[in-house]
């Protein structure tokens, strides 16, 4: 479903432009799931965030069915993310002026995909149900990394994006979300690309690559 | 010293990296202090000229002998008295204009410095002999101030002359000469002045008058004596209009340290980590608050300088037309250029350090309780927001306490100034609570989640931008609180002067012979009307004040308004019985209402006439009396008419003018016509509120900067806040628009809350200060369109407030703002 193909990026820095990615290919089924691994500076949320629209491309290209990210212009990449794509990031990134029954429903609301039942679904799985009335400086981090979790699917998006979802988290919540996630994504049609450092979270997905020297390595299957 | 220095050194680090939070704490203490000390500068020489005036024959108090009327007398008196034993000196004083300098109000005042009383000072001065001689003796000597001299383009030793053509000694600069006044020997006065022997005065020692002299019989009526201190009340007179403008300058005081308490407060939240990092590292509480005082200092003594040297430039730019005012209302001389001494400057700098001390000591107080061990994230701002509210709220509510004591019970214009302090304080610190509560109703019930995310995003803004809000309340409720005051008087006034002013031709008689004349001549010349009145300078409890003798005819029942008036015909009670009129503010000094007895002292003792009627005097810083002519002239039996209005055919007024100027050689100063009086007065009204115009405007303006400056200042935070959004969907152009939109709506919500704090301003302005400073009392009237004006100036203000912040945002490349998602890994 998701085809990544040659795809270079480079930044400009005071010492010269660093060359992060240098021809990733990268193939993710839909329904699957890929945990993309790496040293630190490899390129791994590099790559995250050209999949989500949030930069472009210096060459290759990025699909997904017959949309292709590079030929977006902003308004449609924009349309892209709020459609496509449920970001889950390590900083959590709630919206803290709203409360938590509102950031569950945001990006559904703002995609036009606001079902109440799978909302109260998530509401439940997530074990959400005393918190909605909170605002999110009132959450510790494992309930915070929840409702990202709970907003990020709320849209039934077709591809889930994680960046390090549980790299903030002690051990124990750690694994608590992990299992959340991987069971919600069994009830939902999307797929998981999963940024991760952790061989132990990685091996609880069906897939894993390498990101080394701007390229990917196949690290294996599970 | 090491200690010291690192951690300076660290703290100021700070502002290399903030460059726009150090540019708002220097801008807020720059325009603080330079508006304050603009108005400061103003009203420090203002009040050095009346100083000098006063103290032009210094030295010695004395006392005086004039003529009831005030006008000139025969120099024959002079030597009458003297020959009685009387140790009088004569001086002569009136209205001088040179050639080439026709625009100048210049006063020649003729001394005859040998019969001053002993002990007295000319100028400061205490003259020797060959000072004396050198004054008196031919040439003779024309002292003026350095400042008048530089306004007339002369130079030392130079010899104007006057319009008929008589030539002044040569001028000598002397520094404590009063602004716009010649002194030269009486004799040089009579003749430029075309006075012979004619004198204003007689000066009289303190000593003698307190021997309580009798005129000699056949001076008696003709002349009265004046204590010193009666004549020249220039201080009291002004203190209203000085104190307006000080109240002013202080606003604008406040609403500039309005920006430095939010630059100063951000900066605070920005380097808690840094405060705890030294505080880890061995730097003591004390030292640390300690070097952010210095830091302050440092800051508030940049900005005052910067604002200290901008007062000036103000003061300058204003001084003309403050001048101009005081001239026309008070008859006041102040100098055109400004003269300030070396404590000006240094209070500029205190000043500064003061607002820069009351603005920062929050922050201070709250680097210094920081605790050591603390996470170093701040308080969930949602509880932290609802304690800030609740203060905000009891706060507002002493306020409002306050002030409704001052209004029940406050009786002086500092409790009128109370009054409007806590109307504004507490408007001010409710107004984020009203926002809140607004901004929370309507979070429930949006319908749209951009709607939702644009009402709750905004209530979260509320605390970094309530600062910059307030004063924009502030700023836009003393613009329509001020600006309705000023249209309602105009209206007022004009209106007024339309009533009054129903004489075309006003002719005042040069002495009292021509007066005597004019009163003969006049009738037969086939006028509508002719008008005498007779006046009388008198001074009650402490207040000067001109009574008015008049003739009973129709132009005054159809053309006096009366505001009150006890029974049905206070006119015919005015003629037949012993009855006064009094002007609304003369009435008010006295506490006097209608049915009350005033005792006015006249050569024949007191007389006790009963107040009938009050009217509207608006300008007049004087009292004004209004009687019978008859009844006047029974205690004041030698005077004669010092003024005749005149009802004329227009087309007449030219034949009249110029039997006028022929026969009795009466000037253009001597017969003025309705027009130029009209214009004149409304001149010299719209001159008195250019200053507070200004001042008004630059106030609005400095709450426009100060809403700049939090919303620059809080525009770096905004991307980690926005960020989130444009990753779920949302475009930058969308992002940018709903800030703008953010902006506005609260500029909006300030403006709906500005309308009624300014119409209660306005309300307090017209009947509360109003009648304190001055005396008079305005009705309160709407102006919707001036207020849609202000309303599309606040709106705009608000856009190029926001301008910069929002192209910045616009302009944030993705890079930035993937910035905000960036780990470590």
């Amino acid at each position: 479903m998701l085809e990544v193909h040659g795809v270079f990026k480079r930044y400009a820095t005071p010492q010269g432009p660093l060359a992060v990615l240098q021809g990733v290919d990268l193939h993710l089924a839909q329904g699957s799931s890929l945990a993309l691994m790496g040293e630190s500076g490899s390129g791994k949320s590099t790559l995250l965030h050209l999949i989500a629209g949030l930069d472009k491309v210096d060459r290759g290209s990025i699909r997904m069915g017959n949309q292709r990210l590079e030929q977006m212009n902003e308004g449609q990449l924009a349309n892209w993310r709020r459609t496509e794509i449920g970001l889950v990031f390590q900083q959590y990134n709630l919206i803290g002026s709203l409360r938590v029954e509102d950031n569950l429903a945001f990006q559904a609301r703002l995609a036009g995909r606001h079902d109440l039942r799978w909302q109260a679904h998530l509401v439940a799985r997530l074990g959400l149900g005393d918190l909605l009335e909170r605002y999110p400086e009132q959450l510790s981090g494992g309930q915070q990394q929840r409702v990202a979790l709970g907003r990020a699917l709320a849209s039934r998006p077709r591809l889930l994006l994680a960046d390090e979802p549980t790299g903030s988290l002690d051990e124990h919540t750690s694994d608590e979300v992990l299992d959340l996630l991987l069971e919600l994504l069994d009830d939902s049609p999307s797929s998981l690309l999963m940024v991760t450092h952790s061989p132990r979270v990685a091996a609880r997905l069906a897939e894993k690559v390498l990101l080394h020297g701007g390229r990917l390595v196949d690290a294996g299957q599970r | 010293m090491d200690v010291l220095r690192e951690t300076l050194r660290a703290l100021l680090s700070h502002w290399r990296q903030h460059p726009v939070q150090f540019f708002s704490v220097l801008t807020g203490l720059w325009l603080a202090t330079s508006l304050l000390t603009g108005v400061q500068a103003l009203n420090s020489q203002a009040r050095e000229s009346y100083a000098r005036a006063s103290q032009l024959i210094g030295g010695e108090p004395q006392a005086s002998l004039s003529a009831p009327n005030g006008a000139t007398f025969s120099q024959g008196m002079f030597v009458d008295l003297r020959r009685a034993g009387w140790p009088v000196s004569p001086v002569l004083q009136a209205r001088l204009q040179l050639k080439g300098h026709e625009d100048l109000r210049l006063q020649l005042m003729g001394i005859e410095p040998l019969s001053l009383p002993s002990g007295s000072a000319l100028a400061g001065q205490h003259l020797d002999m060959a000072q004396m001689v050198d004054f008196v003796g031919p040439p003779g000597r024309t002292w003026i101030a350095p400042s008048t001299l530089q306004a007339l383009g002369l130079r030392e030793g130079a010899q104007p002359q006057s319009l008929n053509g008589q030539t002044l000694p040569p001028l000598r600069g002397q520094v404590d000469m009063a602004p716009g006044v010649l002194l030269v020997d009486i004799g040089v006065a009579q003749q430029v002045l075309g006075l012979p022997a004619q004198v204003s005065r007689l000066l009289l020692s303190r000593d003698f008058a307190a021997t309580e002299p009798r005129l000699p019989a056949e001076l008696a009526g003709q002349l009265q004596l004046k204590r010193s201190g009666e004549e020249n009340n220039l201080a009291r007179l002004t203190e209203s209009f000085h104190l307006n403008l000080d109240a002013l300058g202080f606003l604008s005081f406040v609403v500039g340290l309005f920006i430095v308490h939010a630059a100063i407060g951000l900066a605070l939240e920005q380097r808690r980590g840094l405060f705890r990092t030294l505080r880890a590292c061995g730097v003591s509480v004390r030292r640390l608050v300690f070097c952010l005082s210095l830091e302050l200092g440092g800051l508030a003594l940049l900005g005052g300088m910067a604002g200290v040297v901008s007062g000036y430039l103000l003061a300058s730019l204003l001084l003309p037309d403050v001048a101009a005012s005081l001239r026309g209302l008070y008859g006041a001389e102040v100098a055109g250029q400004l003269s300030l001494s070396p404590l000006w400057w240094f209070s500029g700098l205190g000043l500064s350090l003061l607002g820069a001390l009351l603005a920062g000591a929050n922050s201070l107080l709250r680097a210094a309780q920081l605790p050591l061990l603390a996470l170093a994230n701040p308080q969930a701002w949602h509880q932290a927001h609802a304690r800030w509210l609740l203060r905000q709220a009891w706060v507002a509510a002493v306020a409002a306490v306050i002030g409704l004591i001052a209004l029940l019970w406050g009786d002086s214009l500092a409790c009128g100034f109370v009054l409007m302090a806590a109307l504004l304080i507490g408007a001010a610190l409710s107004l984020p609570v009203l926002l809140d509560a607004v901004l929370n109703r309507l979070v429930r019930r949006s319908w749209s989640v951009l709607g939702q995310w644009f009402l709750a995003d905004c209530r979260q803004q509320l605390p970094a931008l309530s600062l910059a809000l307030m004063a924009l309340l502030l700023a836009l409720a003393a613009n329509i609180g001020a600006g309705s005051m000023t249209a309602g008087f105009r209206q007022t006034f004009s209106d007024w002067l339309e009533q009054r002013l129903t004489a075309e031709l006003y002719v005042n008689p040069q002495n009292p012979a021509q007066a005597t004349e004019l009163q003969q001549w006049l009738p037969e010349q086939h006028l509508s009307a002719v008008l005498p009145s007779w006046q009388v300078a008198v001074s009650l409890q402490g207040w000067p004040a001109d009574l008015y003798g008049v003739i009973d005819h129709p132009a005054y029942r159809e053309h006096w308004p009366l505001l009150e008036a006890l029974g049905e015909h206070p006119w015919d009670q005015l003629v037949a019985h012993d009855t006064v009129m009094l002007s609304e503010q003369l009435a008010r000094r006295l506490k006097l209402r209608l049915g009350d007895h005033l005792s006015i002292p006249t050569p024949q003792g007191a007389w006790s006439p009963q107040l009938i009627g009050i009217y509207a005097d608006y300008g007049n810083p004087k009292g004004h009396l209004l009687v019978n002519a008859e009844h006047l002239l029974r205690y004041w039996p030698q005077l004669t008419p010092s003024r005749f209005n005149l009802r004329i055919d227009p087309a007449q007024i030219p034949a009249l003018l110029t039997a006028l100027q022929t026969r009795f050689a009466l000037d253009d100063s001597r017969i003025v016509d309705q027009a130029r009086l009209k214009g004149w007065s409304t001149q010299v009204f719209e001159r008195t509120f250019s200053a507070t115009a200004a001042l008004n405007s630059l106030t609005l303006g400095v709450a426009g900067v100060a809403l700049f400056i939090s919303l620059l200042t809080q525009s770096q935070s905004r991307l980690g806040q926005l960020a989130p959004l444009w990753a779920l969907g949302v475009t930058r152009r969308q992002l940018m628009l709903l800030n703008l939109g953010q902006t506005w709506l609260l500029a909006l919500l300030t403006l709906v809350v500005a309308l009624p704090l300014g119409l209660a301003l306005a309300w307090c302005l017209d009947t509360v200060i109003n009648v304190q400073a001055f005396g008079w009392r305005l009705p309160l009237r709407v102006f919707p369109l001036q207020l849609v004006e202000l309303m599309g100036l606040a709106m705009l203000a608000t856009l190029l407030a926001s301008a910069w912040p929002l192209f910045k945002l616009y302009r944030t490349q993705p890079a930035d703002l993937l910035r905000s998602f960036a780990h470590e890994d």
